[in-house]
């Protein structure tokens, strides 16, 4: 039932290896430069030092997760403020759309871990097995003696990477150096190990064998960028109408009167792709826009003495305007268009709003809880009786002494599960331990035939850096006194 | 339809054959980790049957091979949590109750543990939030039949209020006055006035002068000269503005006439001593509950009051 195809479709398709050749260039150097940051940051973040007083961990950037804080700096985010991490992300996804809206797919090329993390396997890979060649070669030939040794050395360092990333990510949700202490004399939770052994196998499996596929067939991504890109996206663009028809120098100089493009074919765009793609067949989901082709290019182009940028960084319009022989738009126009504006406007907007939550958020808060059953009862001596869980919430590195205060209903008093119905009053003073929440059972008495109404707890901090917080609530009473007071209300 | 498969010309691949509105689809190979992934799929997928219960069979399904299962992992749960709690339940049953005030951690552990037994064995007469309702004690309350202090509340979770299976129950019982025809309706009615007036229900006039006199010949060797009840015998007060069984008058005549004899089981026979000890803990907790002392709070009761001697008790408030 088969037509004769020229392909032979089998099953699947076994992966082609990508094995890049070593590149220099201004790219490159960036790429170096933006690798060593991010490495630097992701592994040197957790041993950064804070000084938050006695009361708080000393670590800069902590993901306690146990006690249900999240340090940065200083700044102590309280779960009910997750808000502030919530918003960014938000940032962190707008950032993206902007990042992608004025330089294209920057991220995928240069800061994205999928990058940085396969790049620095590639190092490995042209370290241990030497460059593209040696790679191809030893790749395709038996499993001789060197090569076991060579694969079992490679891999052995990729596990040592993977295991130092998996590591270093622990280091992000307790004490740092109290954690590596426990880590390596096993005394470290089991959730720490799984997290290491998961995050080593992930980083081995995905840096070290799936690389690009991770980016052409997994990453949702590339997909949304492509939708996302414009004629006034920045992509790596071959220009054909400057490159084509190819020809090597020598066919050049052996037809003197036939018209050639400046490529001659010399592949060495495709040996350094770390994706494995031919930059020449014109944008396509598999270039991450690292610009190492653009590199490769420009070394050719310079020992053959001709201009540089036949593959460059160039938008769609642009190489429309350059093919009609005008000049390319400035960069800062390039960057700074309609869309780019609208997004930095929305990423600005959100950052400042988080800049003035945080610079406006109360360092404490008092919660109010009413017993709903009973609503209220009567005590013996007819007086009615309302009952609240507060809780006294002190945000701040140090012990404090927090007054409540009833306001409302003159007629009513109030006292707590630790003092007795004698001790009664409109107020009374809780110290409550730093970072942390005090709950306090309240009682609050009126005489009888006392009506329902609104009243309110107002605490106040009792030092000199003070701050309040009010909250209105309710006391029930029974509707109808008279009816009460005969009998109806037992059925309560 | 496979005839219709064709070499695409842009590609060079063979299209599937299929057709849709002039949309074809390629046949091109899936990436080779697709294809294994999908095998590992598979091959997870026998093992988990082989493991975990997963053939269907009449009555229950496979045992597999780890023996799981949603029962087993609740036991499990539940040994872990038992094991948790191992250290604080073993410091309840060697502290005496009296002695929990004085370890404020303890006492709240007992109190949450309390609300949790309180919520399965009490709620279904005292109500969730132990408010009670007509012949059933509001636990929330500074009245108490018998006493409000940690180790009162202990004894009559301990033994109950009653109950027949109980040697050391708390007993008493009121003399059912109108029934068994030991007033009149006219006195029965003449001392609900009487005892109304006392917590200020009634305005004093000859009908409760006469109920004065009715309460103090028939009713004040439990309830105290001023009817305030004795907690020896569980007497109720009577001047309070609390009323188990109602406060108007019908309430009080239809008290007087048919006494009431509340029942609470006696909870030692069903519960662990430290769950009783928890549960006296949050009962004490909700805001009734009194600190220890050493003398009765109320007018002491004749010596013919003594627990368990009828007819002195008095049950109907």
């Amino acid at each position: 039932m088969r037509n004769p195809a020229p392909v032979a479709t089998g099953l699947y398709e076994k992966r082609k290896a990508v094995c890049p050749s070593k590149i220099d260039g201004k790219f490159r150097r960036l790429k170096w430069a933006i690798m060593a940051l991010t490495l630097t940051v992701y592994y040197v973040t957790p041993w950064l030092r804070w000084n938050r007083g006695p009361y708080a961990p000393d670590q800069a950037v902590l993901i306690d997760l146990a006690h249900r804080r999240f340090y940065m700096f200083s700044i102590e985010i309280w779960p009910q403020e997750f808000y502030f991490v919530a918003g960014l992300l938000i940032m962190a996804g707008i950032g993206l759309f902007l990042v992608t809206s004025a330089v294209g797919r920057a991220w995928c090329g240069y800061a994205c871990p999928q990058t940085v993390w396969t790049d620095l396997f590639q190092h490995v890979d042209r370290l241990i097995d030497g460059d593209r060649n040696a790679q191809l070669r030893l790749a395709s030939g038996p499993w001789t003696a060197e090569k076991i040794a060579k694969r079992g050395l490679k891999w052995s360092i990729y596990l040592t990477i993977s295991f130092w990333t998996g590591g270093a990510w622990i280091m992000y949700f307790a004490d740092a150096p109290t954690l590596v202490r426990e880590f390596w004399s096993g005394q470290a939770a089991p959730v720490a190990y799984a997290t290491v052994a998961v995050l080593t196998g992930v980083t081995f499996w995905f840096g070290g064998f799936m690389r690009e596929q991770v980016c052409i067939y997994m990453c949702p991504w590339p997909r949304i960028q492509t939708a996302m890109l414009d004629e006034k996206s920045l992509l790596v663009t071959y220009k054909d109408w400057r490159g084509e028809p190819r020809a090597s120098v020598k066919a050049a100089k052996a037809n003197p009167g036939a018209k050639f493009g400046d490529c001659i074919d010399c592949n060495q765009c495709v040996a350094v792709c770390p994706t494995g793609i031919d930059i020449r067949h014109g944008p396509q989901i598999g270039c991450i826009t690292c610009a190492l082709c653009i590199d490769a290019c420009d070394r050719v182009m310079k020992q053959i003495g001709r201009p540089r940028g036949l593959i460059d960084y160039a938008t769609l319009e642009d190489a429309a305007r350059e093919q009609a022989g005008n000049p390319p738009t400035p960069h800062r126009k390039l960057i700074w268009h309609a869309r780019t504006l609208v997004y930095f406007g929305i990423w600005a907007t959100i950052g400042a709003a988080l800049l003035f939550a945080l610079g406006t958020r109360r360092h404490l808060d008092l919660a109010v809880q009413k017993d709903r059953n009973p609503p209220y009862m009567l005590l013996s001596d007819g007086a009615i009786r309302n009952a609240w869980t507060l809780k006294l919430k002190n945000m701040e590195g140090r012990p404090r002494q927090m007054h409540v205060a009833l306001d409302g209903l003159p007629v009513a008093q109030m006292w707590t599960d630790t003092m007795s119905r004698g001790q009664f009053g409109r107020g009374f003073t809780v110290k409550v331990a730093a970072d942390a929440i005090a709950p306090v059972r309240v009682y609050v008495a009126a005489p009888p035939g006392t009506k329902e109404g609104d009243i309110a707890f107002v605490m106040t901090a009792m030092d000199k850096e003070g701050g309040h917080d009010r909250v209105e609530t309710r006391f029930d009473a029974p509707e109808d006194e008279h009816a009460d007071e005969h009998g109806e209300g037992d059925e309560r | 339809m496979a005839d219709n498969k064709r070499v695409d010309e842009a590609t060079g691949v063979e299209t599937v054959g299929h057709e849709w509105d002039g949309i074809e689809e390629l046949n091109n190979p899936l990436p080779r980790w697709w294809v294994l992934t999908f095998y590992a799929t598979i091959l997870f997928a026998i093992g988990y049957v082989v493991v975990y219960p997963a053939i269907p069979g009449l009555h229950k399904a496979s045992d597999g091979m780890w023996k799981w299962s949603s029962r087993g992992a609740l036991a499990a749960d539940m040994a872990v949590a038992e094991k948790s709690r191992a250290p604080i339940i073993a410091a309840l049953a060697k502290t005496p109750i009296e002695e929990l005030p004085n370890n404020p951690d303890l006492m709240e552990k007992a109190v949450a543990g309390g609300k949790a037994a309180f919520r399965v064995n009490c709620v279904q007469c005292h109500g969730a939030g132990a408010a009670g309702s007509k012949g059933y004690p509001n636990l929330n309350d500074d009245d108490w039949l018998w006493g409000g202090d940690l180790k009162t509340i202990e004894t009559t979770i301990q033994h109950g209020i009653r109950f027949a299976g109980d040697d050391q129950t708390r007993q008493s019982l009121m003399p059912s006055f109108g029934r068994d025809a030991i007033l009149p309706p006219e006195q029965v009615s003449d001392v609900a006035m009487y005892v109304r007036s006392l917590s200020g229900d009634e305005k004093p006039g000859a009908a409760t002068q006469r109920g004065a006199a009715i309460f103090a010949a028939n009713c004040a060797v439990c309830h105290g000269p001023e009817g305030k009840g004795g907690r020896q015998v569980g007497a109720p007060n009577l001047a309070d503005r609390i009323w188990l069984y109602g406060g108007k008058q019908a309430d009080v005549v239809a008290s007087v006439t048919n006494a009431h004899a509340g029942v609470m089981p006696a909870w030692a026979h069903r519960l662990d001593p430290v769950t009783i000890k928890m549960l006296a803990a949050y009962v004490h907790s909700l805001g009734g509950g009194e600190k220890f002392a050493p003398a009765p709070a109320v007018a002491e009761a004749p010596a013919a009051a003594a627990p368990g001697a009828a007819p002195a008790g008095a049950a109907a408030k």
